[in-house]
């Protein structure tokens, strides 16, 4: 499978990266080449595989369900960008 | 007074104890060597000079009280991607610009406890991304060994670049690294040092910025095989705040060197031996097995078929969790924001500005192979394969194959801004086709040097164990660095 430009700049949209129309032509053709060099796995017969969810065979742990942290909000926005009253700015999102 | 920095950590730890000198004097042997030679190296990107002298206080302190860790006093070097509270910790990328924690990874906040002395900030590929440091948004790292005759600038080998870079040339004991696909060890075999990856769950990753969560590890990059297991030892807990973390007890490490290898079987497998592998490696290869031969292994020819696609199989999975890590840098809690006519366009514009090209380049893949109507072709298709890589592992280890011994990486360091490499990705990406497959499986991996090439530049050989089980890895890759001896570069800087 390749990809064409259209189909990179949706890409770009999805991953929310601003591409360039050069940016968009670059990495059509990079990406085309990794996803050439991957095509090699079809050649792998899967039938009846499990695919791999876990790495090692372990129960995931679960956390006690306590309250046993909170009260940070300043630490939370200290390395925000934009900030008002521990609450993170942002563009105007609803007119 | 000798030089400081040559030390081992078991030996400045032996010599604090004794009180042959004191801790701040060791910090200050390794401030000084870092003013002095890092800008010829690029490997630290933040120095923490004030914060050094006083861990290096305090820890003089508790040895005259007859206290102290098992790293006290030890000054280390710490790899960008470990949180580490109000210092400097941007995974190299311009897009956590300015970024100070408020808090401490549990590696770092181990390896305080246990005494050791925070140096600064290393340098690495942005986000672990790359095997040459090269994609640094803070530049290249440039590595202490160079070719016999020449002044030519080789790279140390990534991500972990600095740390390899500086353990090397003496600008700090030890270091922490991290290791998604071949990032601690095969930077260590461009080195001549010594780097374990461990088993996935031995050392938690709470508080390190995740690359891909299901193969990030981190462990440590030393100047020999008993040093790597002191850090180890300590990196490594149960951690609650990590599920992924195992409940078993760390072991001790330094207690499995010196142990003899007699009677154990090692795995040569035959698909590591790939099509364009130079000579010199193949000759790496046999002398690390007439080595462990000769110290009473039994040498068994294996075969991990699925090998290949290790490398394919990993530039989907890797990128695909890369790309659901990466989706919150947006500009908005941390880091980096470039601002737009709306928030859309504002995430677009801050991700555009802070990523770069080879970051921007996962993220795309990951997206495409997870979007609709591509995620069984691709991501579906590659953790099946991981399955059958992982049973290959599995396998051996069940026909009584205790330990796997396989070149580190298909050549030695290659030069900064490689043109061949910088054209194809891909040809970057075959730099971890032999250390890829422990992380697609797991496992542990260590990487020792074992000699040097034609050119003079180091060369390592790779040991891969079975789950939990570094103390065999550093069992026999003591036994390999007994009869390789030491490596360490000429001094010109």
């Amino acid at each position: 499978m390749s990809v064409d430009i259209q189909t990179v700049k949706r890409v770009a949209h999805l991953a929310r990266i601003a591409v360039s129309e050069d940016d968009a032509q670059r990495m059509t053709g990079e990406l085309n080449a990794i996803l050439g060099f991957v095509e090699q796995l079809n050649e792998v017969d899967v039938s009846g595989v499990e695919p791999m969810t876990s790495v090692t065979p372990m129960a995931m742990k679960k956390r006690q369900d306590v309250v046993n942290d909170g009260s940070k909000a300043a630490d939370i926005v200290a390395n925000a960008p934009a900030t008002d009253e521990n609450f993170f700015l942002v563009p105007k999102v609803v007119e | 007074m000798t030089d400081l920095t040559a030390l081992t950590i078991a030996e400045a730890r032996d010599q604090l104890k004794s009180k042959a000198f004191s801790a701040r004097e060791l910090t200050d042997a390794y401030l000084t060597a870092i003013d002095a030679a890092n800008p010829a190296f690029n490997a630290y990107i933040a120095v923490t000079h004030d914060k050094a002298r006083a861990m290096a206080t305090a820890s003089d302190e508790k040895l005259a009280r007859g206290e102290g860790g098992a790293l006290e006093g030890i000054p280390l070097g710490v790899k960008d991607l470990f949180a580490t509270e109000g210092v400097h910790t941007q995974a190299c990328s311009h897009i956590l610009d300015g970024f100070k924690p408020r808090y401490e990874s549990t590696v770092t906040a181990n390896l305080w406890a246990d005494g050791a002395v925070m140096l600064g900030k290393l340098n690495m590929d942005e986000f672990a991304m790359g095997s040459s440091n090269e994609t640094s948004y803070y530049g290249p790292v440039i590595n202490p060994w160079r070719a016999k005759g020449s002044n030519a600038d080789l790279v140390p080998g990534g991500s972990s670049g600095g740390s390899a870079a500086a353990v090397s040339a003496w600008l700090c004991a030890g270091a922490t690294a991290t290791d998604t696909g071949g990032s601690i060890r095969q930077p260590a075999a461009f080195t001549g040092t010594v780097g374990i990856k461990p088993t996935y769950g031995r050392v938690s990753r709470w508080g390190t910025v995740a690359f891909a969560s299901s193969l990030d590890q981190a462990g440590p990059i030393a100047r020999d095989v008993r040093d790597a297991a002191i850090m180890l030892k300590s990196m490594a807990s149960v951690d609650a705040k990590d599920t992924t973390s195992v409940d078993m007890a760390v072991p001790d490490y330094e207690a499995a060197i010196g142990r003899s290898v007699k009677g154990m079987r090692i795995g040569i497998p035959k698909e590591y031996r790939v099509e364009g592998m130079p000579e010199e490696i193949e000759a790496l290869w046999q002398k690390g097995i007439a080595w462990l031969k000769d110290a009473g292994a039994e040498i068994v020819d294996i075969s991990l078929p699925h090998t290949k696609y290790a490398l394919p199989a990993y530039y989907i999975v890797a990128p695909a969790e890369a790309s659901s890590n990466l989706a919150r840098y947006d500009g908005v809690r941390y880091g980096l924001r470039v601002q737009g006519k709306d928030i859309a366009e504002m995430y677009e514009n801050t991700r555009a500005a802070g990523f770069g090209r080879e970051v921007k380049r996962r993220i795309m893949i990951g997206t495409y192979v997870l979007s609709a109507g591509y995620y069984d072709a691709y991501y579906l298709q590659a953790q099946k394969v991981r399955t059958l890589i992982k049973r290959d592992f599995e396998e051996a280890f069940a026909n009584g194959i205790d330990v796997i011994l396989t070149p580190a990486t298909p050549s030695a360091a290659f030069g900064v801004a490689d043109k061949e490499m910088a054209a194809d990705p891909v040809k970057m990406y075959l730099n971890d086709i032999f250390t890829v497959t422990v992380n697609m499986a797991g496992l542990p991996g260590i990487a020792v040097p074992a000699g040097l090439d034609a050119r003079g530049l180091p060369l390592g050989l790779q040991l891969i164990g079975r789950p939990f089980d570094e103390e065999t890895l550093f069992q026999t890759a003591a036994v390999i660095e007994q009869a390789a001896g030491r490596f360490k570069p000429e001094k010109w800087w």
